[in-house]
């Protein structure tokens, strides 16, 4: 897998670290030459210094043979252009952009960039719905965030302690597909029961993800 | 007409002063206020002070109403990320954007925006002067 990252900052630099321990072929474009140069020092990664909505420097990073170009400058219509670049010129399968501003979340959608990350949304939504953020981990996006997949860890405040599955009224399109009590997994039924440290594997549309913790973690829990 | 211009630097305020003086009804869109300065007493349109990646901005100039958009900003992605919520969102049939590097014209053709490239113009325009002499 060869990926081309555009932008800076610790994000790209650990993202850049991650792909790599998945053993994927990183590219990472920066106009900052000290940037590149502390990069180069510390990743393996192919450095390209410039601007990446130039098509020849995007050229030079492989856009022809990338399989995922992602997007993470701080302007809007960078990203933009640059996925829209290598989707259309350079034919790459998939491409991610970020978007600072939330409200270019669905202009960038209606002009055909279908993979927008918006961290302001994230945040915000987790915020808004008063999440105890401690309890849940390993948010897990799937199909470019159409599924999140999380790990929440029953605390002895959850108002689900104590009850059966089949009482848990959880949201319409969201299930719970294994609980993980101790050293040992359970696929849970309508009759598993939950208990304190359990940590549960919850399978959600990212809309009611929130509702989902607020369930399992009650809506003041931490929040 | 109603002529919606981005970017009040040498080219949009030249042109916002040119078509308002031709009696069309101009609105000129920069971040600075400074840039508004490149104005002349013929200009009798409005001014809007804003970022207009943003679209509430451009929702405040109207655009809707624009028969004309025009980008001219210094930075070719705005201008593209413009002309194409011009088009696309709001249906503006005619949109043009300023675009600096001639190796970007060929995607702002694919989306099909109309540009004006003054690298190009000024390489043919030197070219014709060096031949025609």
């Amino acid at each position: 897998m060869k990926v081309i990252i555009i932008g800076g900052g610790k994000v790209v630099y650990f993202l850049a670290k991650t792909f790599f321990s998945k053993g994927y072929e990183v590219s990472i474009i920066n106009l900052d030459r000290d940037y590149c140069e502390i990069l180069a020092k510390k990743l393996k990664a192919n450095i390209i210094c410039g601007d990446g909505s130039d098509p020849r420097i995007l050229e030079d990073a492989g856009a022809l043979q990338a399989d995922l170009v992602v997007a993470l400058t701080p302007n809007d219509q960078d990203n933009l252009f640059i996925c829209q670049l290598a989707e259309l010129k350079f034919d790459v399968p998939k491409t991610f952009a970020l978007v600072n501003n939330p409200t270019n979340e669905w202009i960038f959608q209606k002009l055909g960039v279908t993979k927008v990350i918006s961290t302001t949304s994230i945040v915000s939504s987790l915020i808004e719905q008063k999440v105890a953020v401690d309890d849940i981990t390993n948010l897990l996006p799937v199909e470019e965030g159409r599924v999140t997949i999380s790990e929440v860890v029953i605390n002895n405040d959850s108002p689900v302690v104590g009850k059966r599955l089949k009482e848990v009224q959880l949201p319409k399109e969201s299930i719970l597909g294994s609980i993980i009590r101790k050293e040992e997994v359970v696929i849970p039924s309508g009759d598993t029961e939950l208990l304190v440290g359990d940590k549960v594997i919850a399978i959600t549309m990212p809309e009611n993800q929130g509702q989902v913790f607020n369930v399992l973690l009650g809506s003041e829990n931490g929040g | 007409m109603y002529i919606l211009i981005v970017g009040c630097g040498k080219a949009g305020s030249y042109l916002a002063n040119s078509l308002s003086k031709k009696g069309e009804e101009v609105v000129v869109i920069d971040k600075k206020e400074s840039a508004f300065n490149n104005l002349t007493s013929e200009f009798t349109g409005f001014t809007l002070l804003g970022d207009a990646t943003e679209f509430e901005i451009l929702e405040e100039a109207k655009i809707e109403q624009a028969d004309v958009v025009v980008a001219t900003t210094t930075n070719d992605n705005v201008n593209s990320m413009i002309a194409q919520i011009a088009k696309e969102i709001f249906g503006i049939s005619k949109v043009l954007a300023r675009v600096f590097a001639p190796r970007r014209e060929e995607i702002y053709r694919q989306m099909e925006i109309d540009t004006v490239c003054p690298t190009t113009l000024s390489v043919m325009e030197f070219e014709r002067a060096i031949f025609d002499s």
